[in-house]
């Protein structure tokens, strides 16, 4: 088992490009269609807890399909197969990138594609925006946090930390007051 | 204490990280300034790396700044670091599933706060950035016509869906092209 679930996260870490998110149909596809592994449903309430937890959504998959599967062996081939590609990847390219940079040919590559990073940053705000449902009221929120962390430079760690205890004390008080 | 520094902070940027990968940037940023570990420049390159190659945008900076950090001891014990909080509560996760199944998904404090946590994710991507639009980024007029391309083109098929602007709106692609024009505009 820890071959086999080594060997599929193995491939679909290594043809993923784009980050957690791009590889969760791949992910489907291997383990719920190909493999039958676990069902549809069990698959969306992973994705469900993988985003509801902390910590990269490509590894928390890996871990919940580990276990579900193959206990702790599982998640060990899962987890290694599906951080080893791009560990190896980025080694390899951190070895040769300090002497690369200096060369004019890519320097001037890389001028042209900063500004690209950040628009690939910022661009896919609007999707997610909408995704979420956010209001007029709620986008409120964003703003602040953003503006907290760039203007205010403080550590997204307490923004995230205001927003648990606010949105858990405020829930508490309707709760209360619905009883 | 190098090696310390940065299992601390990438075990904090995986326990802190909600929302995916571009969210998590700007926890990476936030610890990577603060101990000088990369430059504003190539915190940048290596996200434009990380676009283009496979794999989590976290697993990839941290492997990278592990390495120019601390060598390869550095980048296994960063990676591991950011994994671990993951390991912790996924694992927690999974053997009380269906407990958890039953209980929380009607339960408004865990709902409620998860709703809302998607609201500051947005804000956290804003910051990660609004922070890196810095002169050593935007050297020029045209580092904007460029910004203006990719998120036009970026943003796109959300208006017009056809396979032409699908493509176009494909961000390899779009980092190679902003490549290509960058080394026959500044070269």
């Amino acid at each position: 088992m820890f071959f086999q679930l080594f060997w599929t996260y193995l491939k679909i870490g290594t043809f993923t490009l784009g980050g957690g998110y791009a590889m969760l149909p791949l992910i489907q596809r291997e383990v719920v269609d190909r493999k039958g592994w676990i069902d549809e449903e069990e698959f969306l309430n992973m994705i469900a807890l993988a985003q509801a937890a902390p910590g990269l959504i490509a590894v928390n998959s890996a871990i919940f399909i580990g276990w579900r599967i193959g206990g702790w062996k599982g998640v060990c081939g899962a987890v290694l197969g599906a951080v080893l590609p791009s560990f190896l990847i980025i080694l390899a390219i951190a070895m040769v990138f300090q002497e690369w940079k200096e060369l004019p040919a890519v320097e001037a590559a890389f001028k042209g594609i900063r500004p690209a990073v950040v628009a690939l940053i910022a661009a896919p705000l609007f999707k997610m925006a909408k995704a979420a449902k956010i209001g007029w009221l709620t986008a409120l929120i964003p703003v602040a946090a953003a503006l907290l962390i760039w203007l205010g430079h403080v550590n997204p760690v307490w923004v995230i930390l205001a927003t648990v205890f606010c949105t858990l004390v405020a829930v508490d008080i309707a709760e209360r007051r619905r009883k | 204490m190098i090696y310390l520094q940065l299992f601390l902070s990438f075990f904090k940027i995986g326990l802190f990280g909600f929302g995916g990968g571009l969210a998590i940037l700007s926890l990476i940023q936030m610890e990577v300034e603060r101990y000088g570990w990369m430059s504003q420049q190539e915190f940048v390159d290596i996200v434009a790396v990380s676009q283009v190659t496979p794999g989590p945008i976290g697993i990839n900076c941290a492997t990278y700044v592990g390495y120019t950090t601390a060598g390869f001891w550095g980048s296994v014990l960063a990676t591991s670091a950011i994994v671990l909080p993951s390991l912790i509560i996924m694992l927690s996760i999974c053997k009380a599933y269906f407990w958890l199944n039953k209980k929380f998904h009607d339960n408004p404090y865990f709902t409620q706060t998860l709703r809302m946590l998607r609201f500051t994710v947005l804000g956290l991507i804003a910051s990660a950035a609004l922070l890196l639009i810095k002169p050593t980024n935007f050297i020029d007029s045209v580092s904007w016509i460029i910004f203006a391309l990719v998120a036009f083109f970026t943003v796109l098929p959300q208006w017009y869906k056809n396979k032409v602007t699908v493509v176009l709106s494909h961000p390899i692609l779009l980092i190679v092209l902003a490549g290509i024009a960058g080394y026959f505009i500044y070269r």
